[in-house]
């Protein structure tokens, strides 16, 4: 059982370093995030600048706490990126496999598709926690150079991670229903988009169904966690998601056995 | 060891296997053998536990290849279609993850796959990459694979299909060698592939079994009549007209490899080996040249997917 999904899971990790897939979207990711970060400290001490002028403006708008003004939006940031980069993270999963025919072989090892696919994802998450991991630069150079609130960071950085794993389970889905890495792609990040506007769009319908379109809404659960509340109810949220989109994986390769 | 009862495979558009019935004995090498289209990748799919039949039953070495799939997968080496492989793996790398994935135990990888890495003529690539391989290596690796954890039955779809003669000749001596007291199914279009390596061969057509029997039965019972190949110094007017009188002898044809070459068709259970001198010596001919013409497996396989057509 750990054995089987263990192998699934060296092999496509080296995949993804061999191919320079990892390297490339951590990359990619680091840049991106980087200047996004440089960004919100720029306005930032910009603001400080200014409100040594005039103290009445920073206690107005509460503009000279660190958490709120540059962790937040980090995190905010880092999401969004998350959410762009991801599918190209998790395209090749199992869509390459279909391709290239190795599906046909793997399904007829004594392997069951459960652990075919917990390997994979299981690979997937691990190369999203390595790209997150890269940006903890960010927060420590925010310790060491002013005095933000440590906890936020944390739970943030756990946020971030739960809502990561769901992208991968998602990605993971989206890449088993095609044999093309193109439309595999396109498929997450539209779903993902889905999932992460939802909130917006919980404003503009009833307050019972916007209720439920918040509850949905994959980044909501995410809010109170950046501001150092960590909910049992957005863990099981995070939790839910994912199990629910590797079933429909499973569901997926089911039915590709199928039509054969 | 292996049966297939009743095996029907709908596709939803058309029938990819129609009820196919058939079994290979322990040890036994079943040649498969069908045009393209016949049915035999679904068949083998079937076998291997890929996707389940439509209906009927298939077991492998006494387990449902359905409700059991997992005991019979583990008995199993298959060696697909395309001869899928990982391009960016190595060899000895790919065939680790393999006999791993196939349940060999941790202990024993190594020493299996430096086996199939043996057996297989792989000695001299196993830190290749497996892209940058030939198409009768690849071969080799997809064959490896399938024999890296020392399966019972083995399953190859068209192994030789795609390559030159000379790999086409080395990789059946290979599967003649590995095959070893393994059961193993071997399909092909080709008729040579399947009748120079097996002992007994299913012929499949439109999803439908056509003949179940040795290449040498299948030869003798399909063509109600056999030919003799004369070569006899004479008139041909006069040899056609003489030979044809013989007692047996259903028609008498020039054959264009020689001018003095004949073809003589014989009426079924007639033998007329003794006839024929006497009637050359009457006439005062030569008989240069008499042997019996054996119907190639070639000819039946054409006869009896012919015959299913009309
Ligand atoms: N996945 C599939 N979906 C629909 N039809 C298929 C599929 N695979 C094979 N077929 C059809 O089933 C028949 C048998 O195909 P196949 O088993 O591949 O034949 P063979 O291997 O003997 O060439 C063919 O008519 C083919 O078109
Ligand atoms: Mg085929």
């Amino acid at each position: 059982m750990f054995r089987n999904i263990g192998l699934i899971y060296k092999k496509e990790i080296k995949s993804y370093f061999k191919s320079y897939i990892a390297y490339v979207v951590i990359a990619v990711f680091m840049v991106i995030t980087g200047f996004m970060f440089n960004d919100v400290v720029v306005k930032f001490s910009m603001l400080s600048f200014k409100a040594q002028g005039n103290p009445m403006l920073a206690k107005q708008y509460n503009l000279l706490n660190v958490t709120e003004t540059v962790v937040r939006p980090m995190f905010g940031q880092i999401s969004m990126i998350m959410l762009l980069m991801m599918p190209m993270l998790t395209m090749k999963l199992l869509a390459d496999e279909k391709k290239s025919g190795t599906m046909e072989l793997i399904l007829t090892y004594p392997i069951r598709d459960a652990e075919v696919v917990m390997g994979k994802y299981l690979a997937g998450l691990t190369v999203f926690a390595a790209m997150l991991f890269s940006t903890v630069t960010y927060p420590l150079l925010l310790i060491a150079l002013g005095e933000p609130e440590i906890v936020p960071m944390i739970t943030g950085y756990f946020g971030l991670f739960l809502m990561g794993a769901a992208f991968v389970s998602l990605g993971l889905f989206a890449s088993s229903v095609t044999e093309n890495q193109i439309i595999a792609a396109s498929l997450a990040l539209g779903m993902l988009f889905l999932f992460y506007l939802m909130s917006m769009s919980a404003a503009y319908v009833s307050p019972g169904i916007g209720r439920i379109v918040s509850y949905l809404s994959i980044n909501d659960h995410f809010f109170s966690m950046a501001k150092g509340v960590v909910d049992t109810e957005d863990i099981i949220y995070y939790l839910s998601f994912v199990v629910f989109f590797l079933f429909l994986t499973m569901r997926s390769i089911e039915s590709h056995r199928w039509r054969g | 060891m292996i049966e297939v009862e009743n095996l029907t495979k709908d596709y939803g558009a058309r029938l990819g296997i129609d009820g196919l019935t058939f079994s290979a004995e322990k040890g036994e090498l079943l040649g498969f053998l069908g045009p393209n289209g016949a049915g035999k990748t679904t068949t083998m799919r079937i076998l291997t536990c890929f996707f389940p039949a439509t209906s009927g039953r298939a077991t492998v070495a006494g387990f449902d290849c359905f409700e059991d799939s997992l005991e019979v997968r583990k008995r199993l080496g298959y060696m697909p279609e395309s001869v899928p492989l990982y391009k960016d793996m190595e060899v000895g790398e790919y065939l680790s993850f393999v006999a791993g994935a196939k349940g060999v135990e941790a202990k024993d990888v190594k020493k299996s796959v430096d086996r199939v890495i043996g057996d297989c003529g792989l000695s001299e690539y196993p830190k290749s990459m497996i892209s940058e391989l030939s198409k009768g290596y690849r071969q080799r690796v997809g064959l490896a694979q399938a024999l890296v954890n020392d399966p019972e039955i083995l399953i190859l779809d068209e192994p030789t299909n795609g390559l030159d003669p000379r790999q086409i000749r080395e990789i059946r001596k290979l599967i003649t060698e590995l095959a070893g007291q393994r059961t193993m199914i071997l399909s092909s279009h080709i008729l040579p592939e399947v009748s120079k390596v097996c002992k007994k061969i299913v012929i499949i057509d439109k999803g439908k079994l056509v003949a179940v029997d040795t290449p040498d039965n299948l030869v003798s019972n399909v063509h109600g009549a056999t030919k003799m190949f004369l070569r006899i110094d004479g008139p041909a007017k006069g040899v056609t007209a003489e030979l044809g009188k013989i007692k047996g002898v259903s028609k008498v044809e020039p054959d264009d490899s020689a001018p003095d070459a004949f073809i003589v068709s014989i009426k079924k259970g007639a033998d007329i080996k003794q006839d024929i001198p006497p009637v050359v010596v009457n006439n005062n001919w030569n008989l240069l040249e008499m042997r019996a013409i054996q119907a190639s497996l070639e000819d039946v396989f054409i006869h009896l997917v012919t015959k299913e057509d009309a």
